[in-house]
């Protein structure tokens, strides 16, 4: 519905301007902050122009939080994450639409149905299995009495272990399932007409031919949506690497260093709050996914609403 | 031998048959066309030979081996869609090259028979452009050129013109056919329209709900259909019915309105056995009232320029009678119909199957080249 009337048009812009607005004030509250002094950003009331210490405020959280490695371990996990999971959500979306096997669609409904079981919920039994990813191969080999038979025949005792807390594995593997994923691609290719299947059939490309050659370069502004989407979404863990990294040192994720920035009652031992720090590492954090959203909106826009002119 | 053998075949989708024991044999370097109205299983058939759906039951042969177990890229056909099927994302020359690199031609090689290819079917000046950028005449041709370029033993077109406009639609009918002449590529062409139809036959297989009602030359088919369904199906417009029985006594067909149709000669059937008296529009001949078979009403008058389209009433039954003469007739008017009793087509009421008579002879000879 497309209607044009000066009233309609004021309105739907003030209701945008009013949107814009209360997104835009805490991020600039937040760049504010950034700028003051110690005692300028704890004096009343709150100041609203920037001051001139945004430079030294930068440089002292950079190197408070350590974020020189810190970039890096996440810039590493949120692209494992991003590739596994468009990997993933591809070869599954594939099968589910393109092979006709028994099951399909009760396997297309579990996936849909993890959408609701997000990481928060299943993340002990999912702590579990990062500490020990082998148990439940083990439970298993217990359950059906194989561990028992390997013991009683050469004695060993079969305890399997694979522990992948403190590691970039650990920190990849347990985001990289994706319904929402799974689901965008199974869209795309539902939309793939029957013809063009056929003709590959008949140009004499098998299944991962057509795959890598067909379906994959048409899918590029999915690909492209998915892709902004999870770096997003990786970048911005928080719960799971506070749970599955002790190592802080080595394996240390951006957005948990932020929170250690943030003042409360432990970290400042009742001292005056830094919240000028906190707000000038919020501002560091923010940036790579801001850029990547930036870079990818063309591609990412087409790739959402899926038409490729 | 036989290029395709169909034998036999069945084509079941759960419990629902769609292709019931179709036997067919296609003959090396042939132009068959099947034609049959939307949703007889034209498709399917195409699609069984090419391999892109499981044969229920029975056998398809190319070139004397049994194919169906073997994968589409193993029977050695090409296929021009209906929608032209294009990858989007190429460009004309890259579609046209696919099976090429898929079946792994140097590139030196590949680039040559894509030229070659894009030449005769003239693209030669789009080879870099993508088919979004094409329009539909061009995309048929890119369609076509990525079938030829493969020189395959057998051509398979699924509807491949019907997104084209009218006139489009004659060139491309007639590049095919040259294409056709020239390759003499085995070819099976499925269709709707039976102009289409008739005019790239070599021969034509009529389909009906999944069977196959006919199968014969164009002139063949037109001359002796078959069956009612064949009669109705080919020839526009369609051929004009009438229900009656045979009377041996009077030698003709008696309608239910009582009156007589004579017959060339006497069909060998029983006295009373229920038969469609069939005429084509353009073998009815209009003359005076009272002085023809029959009288009927004139409905209406569609003027086609080189000829009209009289719809004529006989007893509420519509009939349409094509001629060449501007008969001043004004709509209610009553006219004679005259029925050449060696035009006259008999099918039985029951059956709905030809009736012999010896009509067959009489167009045998008519098929004799004329000599001068
Ligand atoms: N995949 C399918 N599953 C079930 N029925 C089908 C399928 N494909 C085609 N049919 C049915 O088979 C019949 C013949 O289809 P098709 O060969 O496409 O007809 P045509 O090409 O002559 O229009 C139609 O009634 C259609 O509904
Ligand atoms: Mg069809």
């Amino acid at each position: 519905m497309i209607e044009r009337t000066p009233v309609l048009n004021f309105a739907t812009h003030a209701i945008l301007i009013f949107g814009l607005v209360i997104i835009l004030v805490p991020i600039w509250l937040a760049f504010v902050a950034a700028t003051q002094t110690l005692q300028a950003v704890n004096s009343a009331p709150v100041e609203f122009w920037p001051g001139d210490q945004l430079l030294v405020n930068l440089a002292e959280a950079w190197a408070l939080s350590d974020f020189g490695p810190k970039f890096v371990n996440t810039l590493i996990v949120a692209t494992g994450v991003v590739i596994g999971k468009i990997t993933l959500a591809c070869i599954t979306a594939f099968a589910l639409v393109f092979f006709n096997f028994r099951g399909r669609v009760l396997i297309f409904w579990m996936i849909f149905i993890t959408l609701m079981l997000p990481l928060e919920v299943r993340i002990v039994p999912t702590y579990a299995v990062a500490a020990n990813a082998l148990t439940p191969f083990q439970t298993i080999m217990d359950w059906t009495g194989i561990s028992w038979l390997i013991k009683a025949v050469s004695g060993v005792e079969v305890a399997l272990e694979w522990n992948l807390l403190n590691s970039y594995t650990g920190l990849i593997l347990p985001l990289v399932a994706t319904a929402t994923g799974t689901f965008l691609y199974r869209q795309f290719f539902l939309t793939i007409p029957d013809e063009l299947v056929e003709a590959a059939r008949m140009d004499g490309a098998g299944p991962l031919r057509f795959l890598w050659d067909i379906l994959i370069p048409l899918s590029k502004t999915n690909i492209a949506a998915l892709a902004t989407i999870m770096f997003v979404y990786a970048w911005n863990q928080y719960l799971w690497p506070l749970l599955v990294v002790t190592d802080r040192a080595n394996y240390g994720m951006v957005v948990v260093q932020l929170s250690d920035l943030v003042p409360d009652q432990l970290t400042t031992g009742g001292g005056t709050p830094t919240w000028h720090l906190a707000m000038a590492a919020t501002l560091v954090v923010m940036l790579p996914p801001i850029a990547i959203v930036i870079l990818m909106q063309r591609w990412f826009i087409r790739g959402l609403i899926n038409t490729d002119k | 031998m036989a290029e395709i053998s169909i034998r036999n075949v069945t084509k079941t989708y759960g419990k629902t048959t769609i292709m019931q024991g179709v036997n067919l044999d296609i003959h090396n370097g042939e132009f068959v066309v099947i034609l049959g109205p939307s949703g007889c299983g034209k498709s399917t058939l195409l699609r069984l030979i090419a391999g892109l759906e499981d044969i229920t039951a029975g056998e398809v042969l190319i070139a004397g081996e049994v194919v169906n177990q073997l994968e589409p890229r193993e029977r050695g056909c090409a296929m021009v869609f209906q929608n032209y099927a294009l990858y989007p994302h190429m460009t004309v020359a890259e579609n046209i090259g696919y099976a090429l690199k898929v079946a792994g031609l140097p590139k030196v090689e590949r680039q040559s028979r894509v030229e070659a290819t894009a030449k005769s079917v003239g693209l030669t000046d789009f080879l870099d452009r993508k088919p979004g950028q094409l329009s539909g005449g061009q995309r048929q041709r890119v369609a076509m050129a990525r079938a030829i370029i493969r020189s395959p033993k057998v051509f398979l077109f699924d509807e491949p013109l019907s997104n084209l406009d009218a006139q489009l639609r004659v060139q491309m009918r007639h590049e095919i056919r040259r294409i056709h002449n020239q390759i003499k590529a085995t070819s099976v062409f499925v269709t709707h329209d039976q102009h289409e139809g008739m005019t790239l036959a070599d021969r034509l297989v009529v389909m009906n709900k999944g069977t196959i009602e006919q199968v014969g030359s164009p002139a063949k088919i037109y001359d002796n259909p078959a069956s009612i369904y064949v009669a109705g199906f080919i020839g526009s417009p369609a051929m004009n019915f009438l229900p009656g029985h045979i009377s041996v006594a009077l030698r003709g067909v008696v309608l239910e309105s009582g009156r007589l149709v004579p017959l060339a000669s006497q069909p060998n059937l029983p006295d009373g056995h229920l038969v469609h008296l069939g005429i084509r529009p353009e073998h009815a001949t209009l003359v005076r009232a009272g002085a023809g078979t029959i009288d009927a009403q004139v409905d209406m008058i569609e003027e086609l320029g080189a000829s009209r389209l009289c719809n004529l009433l006989f007893e509420d039954i519509p009939i349409c009678v094509l001629t060449e003469e501007r008969p001043d007739l004004a709509a209610g008017a009553t006219v004679g119909l005259d029925f050449p009793p060696q035009r006259i087509h008999l099918f039985d009421a029951v059956t709905g199957r030809r009736i012999p008579n010896d009509l067959a002879l009489v167009f045998e000879k008519r098929e004799q080249p004329i000599s001068v």
